[in-house]
């Protein structure tokens, strides 16, 4: 009940110059603040340009999934398959380039490795948005099914074997510097602010709001529900596909075992973190990619710190709660 | 009897800088139906919603049952014995009845587990006292708004309240419901609980009331014993102008000027879907306004659906200007528009703001190339927010957070805004106050005297009578006769509404 005070009331609480900056309603800058606190005390080379890059490049994964799956989430859906995804296409690029095709072809065999993974992709989040919106499916159901088969399918192609590789175009993906940053983060960025202004600007934008927002009410006006479910779950899948790439890119190997392994859970948490809420109707498309950052910055803490790999996973868990509360709190 | 259960005084509160409620008064006597009367927005709501905890107060002191309230939420306030019924009734759909009714307060077998048996007697008991016998177990979207409506009144009950609060409660209900309720609410009174009630049927007030409180802009302006008052003196005081001013008030605007035989409009025939509509046939043309009359459940709103294409008709057809309407993107395509009578299920999109609201219809006008005309989309809802008198703080305020009756204007303009060719309204003036009502059927007549054709379905008799040029009754998802205007009058429409079918009654 306590939800129905009102996005003006707390509006009054930030004008109060008294009250100033509330734990509750900057619960995640602060607790943004810390971790870069701590980490500037306690951990070592903190503050090197190396740290920033590798930071950069391994955020931009999550960050690129968190868009997508904070659209999924704004219909109130949800996408498990994305981790999948990112196998599945992650374990087709090498295997198109390195084909005898694409050694006779280099540079066609590198365009086709790029765009045949990201139609697999695309076709699978047709698969998810098809069931979600036709089929009636619940949305965890319906993407658990890629989520459990899309790895699979990605270990049958690459008979389980890693894929190892030297290719320098192909690899610009994940190791290519611009203005010295890496070449994913500046992509993640470009991404963040498309679909920003897509929500902002866009009839697609309004649609998604409304559909999550209250479904019956805008197939009532003439929204078509279920185009704008599908578009969403192909957008998510699209990304989820790029990113996969992106990691390929940067190991120059594909292990389809372990690429995007538990990617859905960082990507729900960067998008919750971000301030999307699981009933729907907001998309804060940039809030994503602070949350993004949010978790990236918790898992490197604990790596730089060496805590041991459980260790570190149940930490991170307990961590990104905190900062779910503080930010669903300040949303009450 | 010397002090009230309730007394709140110089009750303040503002939304964002805006005042809500300005040094708000009322006070509540034990075993008494106290009403709240003001228009659209002039704070009956908020001021429930600080009683019982869901708002804070800037300013005031409320005393509840001889002490001085400290209640914080709306559970508390339950627990002291505030019981509400809000506006926008709370209730959890997919679930039974019984769990709607205890949810929260299970009762509990003597091994902590959930009493069901005695749960389901003991709604089952409540229900019936009101007249509603219905299997409690099944899920309560099976069942129409109104028993929904008596639901959240029995949940309030069966909480053993000493004040049972209820904004709007009759709105969604049929006459013969609305008797139920009174005879609930007589006998809360006679057990000692006090009743404090809100409703925009002024009417009502006069046969369940002993009090009645009148705001307007968030201020009491006056408390008066109703057996002391006017329906005129109320409306005076709640617009604030002389009772002379007003003689008009309280008949519809909808009374036909022009002539009307116009191009046919939109024909059914022999309609039927699953959804209890059974023989549906009706003509509009342009510049008519045809209304859906019927006892509740008589399919009213079925029909409605079927014509705006929400349902698949399982025989017979629905065309406008000859194509066949099959889903409701192409009936708002075709200049179809339709207003729904459940405002907060299939209305309004709570998050969204005022304008995304009002121009989700529109938005494919709005936009070129999937990109929405901004400037152009300002201007269009400035336009209607003004000629509708939409009262918000500004249009990209969240729509949420607007008035019921404000709610039910943007609404209005989302439809208004399409420049539909017909217009479906169903309950068009629930909820909206005595002035708004006015100028909304004013708005309806204008619209329909440039040529347009409107469906009308009310549970108002007045409002068809007077607005419809032809009414057809509806008796169990069949429609059995048609009675025209000039010359209905109620006794005539009541009389075609429960005539069994195989009888005419002549118009
Ligand atoms: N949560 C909120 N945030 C911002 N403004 C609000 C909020 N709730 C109410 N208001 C504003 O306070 C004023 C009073 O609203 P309230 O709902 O109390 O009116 P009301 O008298 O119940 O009207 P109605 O007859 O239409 O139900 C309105 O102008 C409304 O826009
Ligand atoms: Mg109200």
């Amino acid at each position: 009940m306590s939800r129905e005070r009102s996005s003006a009331e707390r509006g009054v609480l930030l004008q109060n110059p008294l009250s100033g900056i509330s734990l509750r309603r900057h619960g995640g800058l602060i607790a943004l603040a810390l971790l870069l606190l701590f980490n500037i005390v306690f951990t070592r080379n903190f503050l090197h340009m190396q740290t920033l890059f590798v930071n950069v490049s391994q955020v931009a994964t999550i960050a690129i999934v968190a868009v997508g799956m904070t659209l999924v989430i704004a219909t109130r859906g949800v996408d498990l398959s994305v981790g999948a995804v990112m196998a599945l296409a992650g374990a087709l690029a090498p295997l198109i380039f390195m084909s005898s095709f694409g050694r006779a072809n280099p540079g066609l065999g590198v365009a086709l490795a790029i765009i045949v993974p990201l139609l697999v992709a695309a076709a699978c989040g047709l698969f998810n948005g098809v069931l979600v919106a036709f089929l009636n499916v619940q949305p965890i159901i319906a993407t658990l099914i890629l989520f459990i088969s899309g790895r699979g399918i990605a270990l049958v192609l690459t008979n389980g074997n890693l894929q190892t590789f030297s290719n320098p175009i192909f690899s610009f993906l994940g190791t290519g510097r611009i203005l010295g940053l890496p070449f994913q983060g500046w992509l993640a960025l470009a991404i963040a602010l498309f679909f920003a202004w897509l929500v902002a600007r866009t009839l697609y934008g309004r649609y998604l709001l409304a559909v999550g927002g209250n479904e019956t009410a805008a197939g009532l006006a003439g929204v078509p529900v279920r185009t704008v479910k599908i578009a969403t779950y192909v957008i998510s899948a699209s990304l989820a596909g790029l990113a996969g790439l992106i990691v390929v890119a940067i190991n120059s190997a594909s292990d389809a075992a372990r690429i995007g392994n538990l990617m859905e859970l960082d990507a729900i948490a960067a998008a919750v973190v971000g301030g999307a809420v699981l009933s729907g109707g907001r998309a804060p498309i940039l809030g994503a990619i602070f949350g993004a950052v949010f978790i990236q910055l918790v898992r490197y803490t604990l790596l730089a710190n060496g805590f041991s790999d459980e260790v570190a996973l149940i930490i991170k868990a307990a961590i990104i709660v905190f900062a779910v509360y503080l930010q669903q709190a300040s949303r009450e | 009897m010397t002090t009230p259960l309730l007394r709140m005084t110089g009750i303040s509160k503002a939304f964002n800088g805006v005042p809500a409620l300005a040094r708000a008064e009322l006070a509540v006597d034990r075993g008494e139906v106290h009403a709240i009367v003001g228009q659209n927005g002039a704070g009956k709501s908020t001021l429930i919603k600080i009683l019982t905890g869901v708002y804070q107060r800037d300013e005031g002191e409320i005393a509840f049952d001889g002490a001085p309230s400290t209640i914080a939420s709306p559970r508390e306030a339950q627990e002291r014995g505030v019981s509400t019924i809000y506006q926008e009734l709370n209730l959890v759909p997919l679930r039974s009845v019984t769990e709607n009714v205890v949810l929260g307060y299970e009762p509990r077998t003597r091994w902590g587990t959930i009493d069901w048996r005695g749960a389901h007697r003991r709604t089952g008991e409540i229900l019936s006292r009101f007249g509603v016998d219905i299997d409690v177990k099944a899920p309560l979207a099976t069942y129409p708004t109104a028993i929904q409506q008596l639901v959240a009144i029995a949940r309030a009950v069966s909480l053993n309240a000493k004040l049972v609060i209820m904004d709007e409660p009759t709105s969604s209900l049929d006459e013969r419901e609305v008797e139920v309720l009174f005879g609930v609410i007589r006998e809360l009174k006679n057990s000692g609980t006090s009743i404090l009630y809100v409703s925009h049927f002024l009417d009502e007030l006069f046969e369940i009331c002993d009090r009645v409180t009148i705001m307007r802009d968030g201020r009491t302006v006056g408390v008066a014993n109703i057996a002391e008052t006017t329906k005129l003196d109320l409306i005076a005081a709640m617009l604030g102008r002389s009772a002379a001013e007003i003689q008009t008030a309280g008949m519809t605007e909808l009374a036909a000027t022009g002539d009307r035989s116009g191009e046919l409009l939109l024909e059914a025939e022999g309609v039927a879907t699953n959804r209890r509509l059974r023989n549906l046939s009706l003509k509009v043309r342009r510049g008519e306004i045809v209304g859906l009359a019927g006892l509740l459940g008589s399919g009213r709103t079925e029909a409605a659906r079927a014509i705006f294409g929400c349902d698949k008709p399982t025989a017979g057809r629905v065309a406008m200007k000859g194509t066949a309407i099959d889903c409701p993107r192409t009936a708002i395509s075709r200049g179809i528009g339709y207003l729904t009578e459940d405002r907060k299920a299939e209305g309004i999109v709570p998050e969204l703001s005022v304008r995304e609201n009002m121009t989700l219809a529109l938005l494919p006008q709005l936009s070129r190339m999937g990109l929405v005309d901004k400037a152009r989309e300002r201007e269009i809802v400035e336009r209607f927010i003004r000629s509708l008198g939409i009262k918000a703080a500004h249009m990209d305020q969240k729509v949420s957070e607007l008035s019921g009756g404000n709610q039910q204007k943007v609404l209005l303009g989302r439809w208004l805004a399409i420049q539909p060719a017909l217009l479906i309204l169903d309950e068009p003036t629930r909820g909206v106050d005595v002035g708004a009502k006015l100028e909304i059927q004013a708005i309806i007549r204008r619209y329909v005297d440039e040529g347009c054709g409107v469906i009308l379905i009310s549970s108002e008799f007045q409002e068809l009578i007077e607005g419809a040029d032809e009414i057809v009754v509806l008796q169990e998802g069949e429609s059995v006769r048609t009675v025209s205007n000039p010359g209905v009058t109620e006794d005539m429409l009541v009389h075609a509404i429960a005539q069994p079918k195989a009888k005419e009654v002549d118009a």
